[in-house]
């Protein structure tokens, strides 16, 4: 099927962000500055039914995130219906807010798989990152659980300058945690991450010796646990395939009902997105124009328009593109052929030990 | 890189998909399916076979003997598909080989 002469693929992934609400407030959230307010979250009832459009789409795998989703008291009814509808549920959580009894009623609604965050293998770094004492125990208890409960586990551990040290005692905290597959997720510059930049941002020496741990540690513990990096774009030569390409693989539907090609897309001015309460997901993966706005390759200028790798990275993200040039259009910056490549470098080496802007409700 | 004999699938072995992995059909994607935690596998016909008979229950024996009446194939060649595919599912914690 094609739009505009754009092959149109099936989705095969959607982040159903329930709430922006969360006890937590770690600096780099990649939840946007301005979030959805409480009254305007979409009911249990709507997101059944987004589920089921999307399972029709192709959506095979939904992510239920937030903010914190636990925050959500209807979440085993939410969770119930994404599993009615065919889709396989990842819960995807800080923790902080669940308990043995509703992550028991989470997993008698059905839930294939939980991801939790931890800010650190340090408790008292961990604690003081995501600004909540006590968060590291409660994570860790609640991990347990999971893993008693029969459910796999994934440890997500966003790293930085701080913490990016201690990838190996990461490991093996995920680990002891009865976990099967970690994250190390180096920060991704976007929302309140950007705010942050430069008290996150790691050295380049300090993300080549990740890397090399990370490689190190897949070896040492092969079949026992999956280590899953997302590498820092600042220092690549290439760009990412963002969302494995714009309204290409996957869709974001916030709190509110606006559907996004990826999380942070509505930093971009101009882009009209449509919600799930006028329009059925189908057209909205269609034919809104948000969607329309950056998917194929026509809308790319040089050097990525005449680039041999344009299928491949899709120009890396928009978002980011915006965000360092003021042009969503331009080629992401982070890839060596943009002629703003010199700017990510100046940026990387713009290091600070400020005080963390928190991420506030 | 192996890691040691826990990866090893036996004429004993009871593999079974452990909770948070299943196979799935979906129209839109064209087929079958098998869902895991952050990853999506297209699954074959002959895949879609070999693990629907990954209860827990049966034996890899019983798997191979079954493959090779229903398909009329030699078992020998049967038995190497089947242990290198649960072989390397195994390995990527996709499945138990109980």
């Amino acid at each position: 099927m094609t739009t505009n002469g754009v092959a149109l693929s099936a989705p095969l992934g959607m982040l159903a962000e329930l709430t922006h609400r969360c006890p937590l407030g770690c600096p780099y959230c990649s939840n946007p500055l301005t979030l959805d307010k409480r009254a305007d979250e979409l009911d249990a009832a709507t997101w059944a039914r987004v589920f089921r459009e999307a399972a029709a789409l192709g959506v095979l795998q939904v992510h239920l995130s937030g903010g914190e989703p636990a925050a959500r008291r209807d979440l085993p009814e939410i969770v119930k219906a994404a599993r009615e509808a065919g889709l396989y549920n990842n819960l995807i959580t800080s923790a902080v807010g669940l308990t043995p009894q509703n992550l028991a009623a989470l997993s008698d609604a059905g839930l294939d798989h939980v991801q939790i965050s931890i800010q650190d293998s340090d408790a008292a770094s961990a604690d003081h990152i995501a600004g909540y004492k006590g968060a590291s125990a409660r994570k860790r208890a609640i991990a347990k659980e999971v893993v008693n409960l029969g459910l796999p586990l994934t440890v997500n551990m966003v790293v930085h300058r701080v913490n990016i040290g201690r990838v190996q005692a990461m490991v093996e905290l995920a680990l002891s945690l009865g976990a099967t597959r970690v994250e190390i997720a180096h920060v991704q510059f976007y929302g309140w991450a950007l705010k942050n930049r430069a008290s996150l941002m790691p050295t380049r020496e300090q993300v080549e010796e990740a890397v090399r741990q990370v490689e190190l540690l897949r070896a040492k513990h092969q079949g026992r646990i999956v280590i899953d990096a997302v590498v820092p774009d600042y220092y690549a030569r290439f760009p990412k395939p963002c969302v494995g390409g714009w309204g290409r693989r996957s869709l974001n539907v916030t709190p509110a009902g606006r559907v996004l090609p990826c999380h942070a897309a509505e930093v971009i001015p101009g882009l009209e997105f449509w919600n799930v309460r006028e329009h059925s997901l189908a057209d909205i993966w269609r034919s809104s124009p948000a969607f329309v706005a950056f998917r194929g390759t026509d809308w790319m200028q040089e050097p990525c328009r005449s680039c041999a790798r344009r299928d491949r990275d899709f120009g890396g993200c928009r978002c980011q593109a915006f965000l360092l040039t003021g042009d969503a259009r331009a080629a992401d910056p982070v890839c060596h052929l943009s002629p703003h490549h010199a700017m990510v470098a100046e940026l990387a080496a713009d290091r600070k030990d400020a005080a963390y802007a928190y991420r506030t409700s | 890189m192996m890691n040691g004999s826990a990866m090893q699938v036996s004429e004993v072995s009871r593999p079974r998909l452990p909770r948070g992995v299943r196979l799935a059909h979906n129209e839109a994607q064209g087929g079958w399916v098998l869902l895991a935690p952050e990853r999506v596998f297209k699954a074959d016909a002959i895949t879609v076979e070999i693990l629907k008979r990954c209860t827990g229950e049966t034996t890899l024996a019983a798997i191979v003997d079954d493959l090779a009446a229903t398909f009329a194939a030699p078992r020998e060649r049967i038995h190497t598909d089947v242990v290198q595919l649960l072989s390397g599912l195994a390995e990527k914690k996709l499945l138990d080989l109980g």
